[in-house]
């Protein structure tokens, strides 16, 4: 499978604080891949660094084989990189269906003086435009939502709307941190639904940040996991889950 | 997709309201002199003010200094009017043709020159946030008075009197009005004009979805200063004479008033408090003259400018989302 994403020898380091220490870690094309930790593990400080949020202290990043390490946030989306945020944001404002509109601004064509001739290349690429978010909203079922305001929707809506507004920018690798936070049973196995549903429609590769083990567990093909910023243990859900340097990680020593 | 949904497009409005403006400009004689000032002022307030919304309300930035674009314009216009001006319309050939001709291009000159300056101060500026982008347009529109005040060749402190190059007031700046309005709400209502919304509500999310937050907001901030700077061309051209003093920081809060009276990111609420804070300060001067009150309340009534900056505190406190805003919602910027 050819390799997406590589994360080379990255240290991220906070005056004398490292939050993650000589990461060496690779995502590849179509994976499902969950990355666990306790908290303060630095799982949120390597989401913003491969979305350029923050700038590796040493080491390199490369999507596709090109580093990126050093590119604005929405150069690095270009590239095909999306995702959605712990505390859901989306953009307070605007309806649902402009939510996901606002993310297509990244491949239109137009640009200021289209929108304010308006002609007939401007209008097709509206109506495009306007296509692909109702499909979209479609897929999710929230279509008959998209004139409500974003943030009047509840929670489980609101954090589906951020995904499709993270697939409106047609990317190849989804991050999705904590997703399942605040969750009750039957809304986590409804989003294990959607995960696996849009990763397979969509053909893409996601990267998933997540503390409930049951999810994780379930449909993640391979899981890294990260104590204070140390990657120390890597592999499938079953090499994970009984791998003695995780355990100790998130209970800690029997001796304590 | 038309925003209305109407079967007349943005265009075709556009072309009605000059048409209309056109109509009531040729009665633009006949109008006593004191109205027709407050008219031409609502007129380039709402230029002003509909600007500057793109760049506070819709983008939700913070600048202070938008009197200083209003000043750049002026300034150009004056300068090419007292300038090239006669010898311009000699070569040209003399009579009104050219006259209009060296009226558009030095109003044209003043928007662009303004366009410019913007795009200078914008550019190093707008990667600040709130406060700090507030105090920094402040201080950018007072080195621009202050630059101006200087410049003995534009008058300095003396000001600058011109002649007008174009005897018609109404139909230009109602024209430009209408274009102004036209400008902001057909780019904020396209897919690209959503952008600017991102950026006022979530910078963050907003670059996560592939948005250029700095090109956006130093777009906002440039076509605000090419409109004030052709609201300072069209005020140099009614009244004749400029005077850095006219485009100070107090200028500039008018102007962000009238904004956030309006509801940041509404433009009809805008242009609606444009016309209320032109009519008011110049109403309650009426109100003092009104007999049947007593003498007490005429002189409350007389000292507009306390009564004015007490009104505006009520309206802060009693409604800060605006006057024609319909949902509440408080900036966060703010």
């Amino acid at each position: 499978m050819k390799k997406l994403l590589e994360i080379d020898q990255c240290t991220v380091q906070f005056g004398g604080l490292k939050a993650v220490s000589d990461l060496d870690f690779s995502i590849h094309e179509n994976e499902l891949i969950g990355l666990i930790g306790p908290n303060g593990a630095g799982k949120t400080t390597v989401f913003n660094l491969i979305t350029g949020v923050y700038r590796p202290t040493t080491g390199d990043i490369r999507f596709e084989g090109a580093s990126v390490v050093g590119r604005p946030p929405y150069r690095i989306t270009a590239r095909g990189i999306a995702r959605t945020f712990q505390n859901i944001r989306l953009f307070s404002s605007m309806t649902v269906f402009d939510n996901v509109r606002a993310a297509c601004n990244m491949h239109l064509h137009h640009g200021i003086s289209h929108a304010l001739w308006r002609g007939a290349a401007f209008e097709r690429e509206e109506k495009e435009v306007n296509r692909t978010v109702s499909e979209l909203l479609e897929i999710f079922h929230l279509q008959h939502l998209r004139e409500a305001p974003s943030t009047g929707l509840p929670y489980g809506d609101q954090r589906r709307l951020e995904i499709v507004r993270a697939l409106a920018t047609r990317p190849k690798l989804l991050l999705l941190d904590e997703p399942a936070a605040g969750m009750n049973p039957t809304e986590k196995d409804e989003l294990m639904r959607l995960i696996r549903f849009t990763q397979e429609k969509f053909g893409l590769a996601v990267l998933l940040v997540e503390h409930d083990m049951k999810v994780v567990m379930g449909i993640c093909q391979r899981i890294a996991v990260l104590d204070y910023g140390i990657k120390i243990a890597e592999g499938t859900p079953q090499e994970v889950r009984s791998n003695p340097k995780v355990i100790e990680a998130y209970l800690g020593d029997t001796d304590a | 997709m038309t925003k209305t949904g109407s079967r007349i497009g943005p265009k075709t409005w556009l072309l009605i309201a000059a048409l209309i403006s056109f109509g009531i400009s040729l009665f633009e004689k006949r109008i006593d002199p004191y109205f027709h000032d407050i008219i031409i002022s609502i007129g380039i307030n709402i230029i002003l003010g509909v600007g500057l919304n793109l760049v506070n309300g819709y983008t939700g930035q913070f600048s202070l200094g938008h009197a200083g674009f209003m000043a750049v314009g002026a300034y150009v216009f004056a300068a090419i009017t007292a300038f090239i001006g006669p010898g311009a319309i000699a070569a040209l050939g003399g009579g009104t043709l050219a006259g209009l001709s060296l009226y558009v291009v030095a109003l044209l000159a003043g928007g662009l020159g303004a366009g410019l300056v913007g795009l200078m101060v914008g550019v190093p500026s707008l990667r600040l946030k709130g406060d700090y982008l507030a105090i920094v347009t402040l201080g950018f529109g007072e080195i621009i008075r202050v630059v101006i005040q200087n410049a003995d060749a534009i008058g300095g402190p003396r000001g600058f009197s011109v002649t007008h190059l174009l005897g018609a007031y109404f139909f230009p700046t109602f024209l430009c009005a209408a274009l102004c309005v036209y400008v902001v709400v057909l780019l904020v209502h396209s897919t690209y004009g959503r952008g600017f919304l991102t950026v006022a509500d979530d910078e963050v999310a907003a670059e996560a979805m592939g948005i250029n937050t700095t090109k956006y907001k130093v777009i906002a901030f440039v076509i605000a200063a090419f409109f004030a700077g052709i609201a300072g061309g069209l005020y140099t051209n009614f009244k004749e004479y400029i005077h850095p003093e006219g485009f100070n920081f107090l200028r500039s809060v008018d102007i962000v008033v009238i904004v956030i009276l309006g509801g940041m990111g509404n433009t009809p609420g805008v242009i609606a408090a444009a016309v209320l804070l032109t009519i008011l300060p110049e109403g309650l001067r009426y109100v003092a003259g009104w007999d049947f009150l007593s003498p007490q309340m005429q002189q409350i009534a007389g000292n507009r400018m306390l009564l004015y900056s007490i009104l505006l505190i009520i309206l802060m406190l009693t409604r800060p989302q605006g006057l024609f805003t319909r949902r509440s919602r408080l900036r966060k910027s703010l």
